[in-house]
């Protein structure tokens, strides 16, 4: 994968414009924007100032819907789930960093049903990359890309915002 | 050494049976654990499906309404399924033996026991006889240990006074009888309080009680001197077997923690109480009330240590499946 594609401002350009092209298509007024800590969190903060959403960004942590809580345990700094309006007939702009197997977004779904019933969830992300293990992808990226096994990538934030692409030693 | 049975292989905790011999990083872990859960207290939504599909019995040998209440909301906050045994009403009282109730809860392919005994060392016996994927939580076991009640009194210090190591404890009373001084004196040692101080009359202290690392005072005028932490105990007639005190009027009068000798302690101590409170013999009521008492959160934080308490738990049962 060429390092020019990991430009997360450039990324976050072509998410946008994506973004605000799905938001047209789909007559999507007044949407609630919605981050997943950590990652997801800063982009949607990006993707917030641009769209100049005014109602303040919801901010959600996944780790008690886990489905992998038994193997990894749980993180002892889950930060609180915060979803300041009623989800209730609102469109929701769920945001992440990265997609890869789809198990993440499946549990912020989970989580968002919890609280109410939205109108319609759209998903968007700076970067997909292959690897997905169940049927959920997202509505917009900002890149698209393919990794090799043992590859992986990871956002860092929250100031400067950058991606890292590493290698993953082998397991047993 | 030998191996602590409340471990498992990895040393995570399995079995939460007593404070004493667990390290300060594990106590530190279910206390961060549990400022997780404790944020969870003012969504809207304070359920997480952490632990659904699993079913933990509370078996309750003897009388109790906050644990066990709050252990059952810890639960079926997480998603579990609970099963409340009113052992008054079981076999138990037809003649069963601990053992054979233990075999029919497996039988029954439960996950966890959350059990409280009038002896002391019942769940510690449930733990060594049960099942290897079950994992048993003392909610409380004679006059040994009442571990997940001294965790719940250490976060709440901890919310209130950040650094425990920077602390004075009193412990007032009934500290005999008492399994959740027990607890709280090695959670309080073990956290690096500077000093935990019990002041009892003579007769209601166990024998040899410095050697668990306190201090010994029998005067509560004199004791509360730079303390920052007061927790009064409650004065467990039921299990006084003999004339310990001369009357609970006397009592209140030499023990019983007044307005007027609250001011004796730091001017921001806390002033707590696990409950059931005798107002007028441990604690005046205006105290029990008063601003610096924090005996309902107590009872508040008592949810989310459960929570934390029963995942950790629940998470490291599994290797011996």
């Amino acid at each position: 994968m060429p390092n020019n594609s990991l430009d997360v401002a450039a990324l976050l350009d072509t998410l946008d414009v994506n973004l605000k092209q799905l938001i047209q298509d789909r007559y999507l007024s007044n949407p609630l924007m919605i981050g997943i800590r950590t990652g997801g969190v800063w982009v949607a903060q990006a993707l917030h100032t641009r769209l100049a959403i005014t109602e303040p960004l919801g901010l959600l942590d996944i780790s008690f819907y886990r489905d992998d809580f038994s193997q990894i345990g749980i993180n002892p700094n889950v930060k609180p789930s915060h979803l300041p309006h009623q989800i209730d007939g609102r469109n929701v702009i769920l945001v992440d960093d990265v997609f890869y197997t789809g198990r993440t977004i499946r549990a912020a779904l989970n989580e968002i049903f919890d609280y109410g019933r939205p109108a319609q969830v759209i998903l968007a992300v700076l970067l997909e990359r292959n690897g997905r293990q169940i049927p959920i992808r997202p509505d917009c990226y900002g890149a698209s890309c393919h990794l090799e096994p043992g590859q992986r990538i990871k956002l860092t934030g929250p100031a400067p915002l950058a991606l890292h692409l590493e290698t993953i030693p082998a397991i047993g | 050494m030998t191996k602590n049975i409340q471990l498992n292989a990895e040393g995570k905790l399995k079995h939460f049976l007593t404070i004493d011999g667990l390290s300060r990083p594990l106590l530190t872990e279910i206390l961060d654990t549990a400022e997780s859960f404790a944020a969870m207290a003012g969504n809207q939504v304070k359920k997480v499906p952490l632990l659904r599909g699993k079913t933990i019995v509370n078996v309750f040998f003897e009388n109790s309404t906050r644990t066990r209440t709050t252990f059952e909301l810890a639960a079926t906050r997480l998603s579990a399924d609970v099963l409340n045994m009113n052992i008054a009403t079981s076999s138990t009282s037809k003649g069963e033996s601990l053992l054979d109730t233990i075999r029919n809860l497996e039988a029954m392919h439960v996950d966890m026991f959350v059990v409280r005994h009038s002896l002391s060392g019942a769940a510690h016996f449930m733990a060594q006889n049960t099942a290897p994927h079950i994992s048993v939580i003392n909610a409380g076991d004679g006059q040994h240990a009442h571990p997940t009640q001294a965790m719940l009194d250490m976060f709440t210090i901890r919310q209130h006074k950040p650094d425990l190591t920077d602390l004075r404890v009193a412990i007032i009373g009934d500290i005999l009888h008492s399994r959740v001084a027990r607890s709280q004196i090695f959670a309080l040692t073990t956290l690096g309080v500077k000093e935990v101080r019990v002041i009892a009359p003579r007769t209601l202290l166990p024998a040899k009680v410095e050697t668990l690392g306190v201090t010994v005072c029998h005067d509560l005028q004199a004791g509360l001197q730079d303390i920052d932490v007061i927790i009064t105990l409650r004065l467990q007639k039921e299990r006084m077997t003999s004339a310990l005190l001369p009357s609970e009027s006397e009592y209140y009068k030499c023990f019983g923690l007044t307005q007027a000798k609250l001011k004796l302690a730091k001017p921001d101590a806390i002033v707590m109480h696990p409950g059931p409170i005798n107002r007028g013999v441990e604690i005046d009521s205006s105290v029990a009330d008063g601003p610096q008492s924090v005996i309902l959160q107590q009872v508040s934080n008592g949810i989310a240590v459960r929570m934390a308490v029963l995942s950790m738990a629940m998470q490291n049962s599994g290797e011996a499946r």
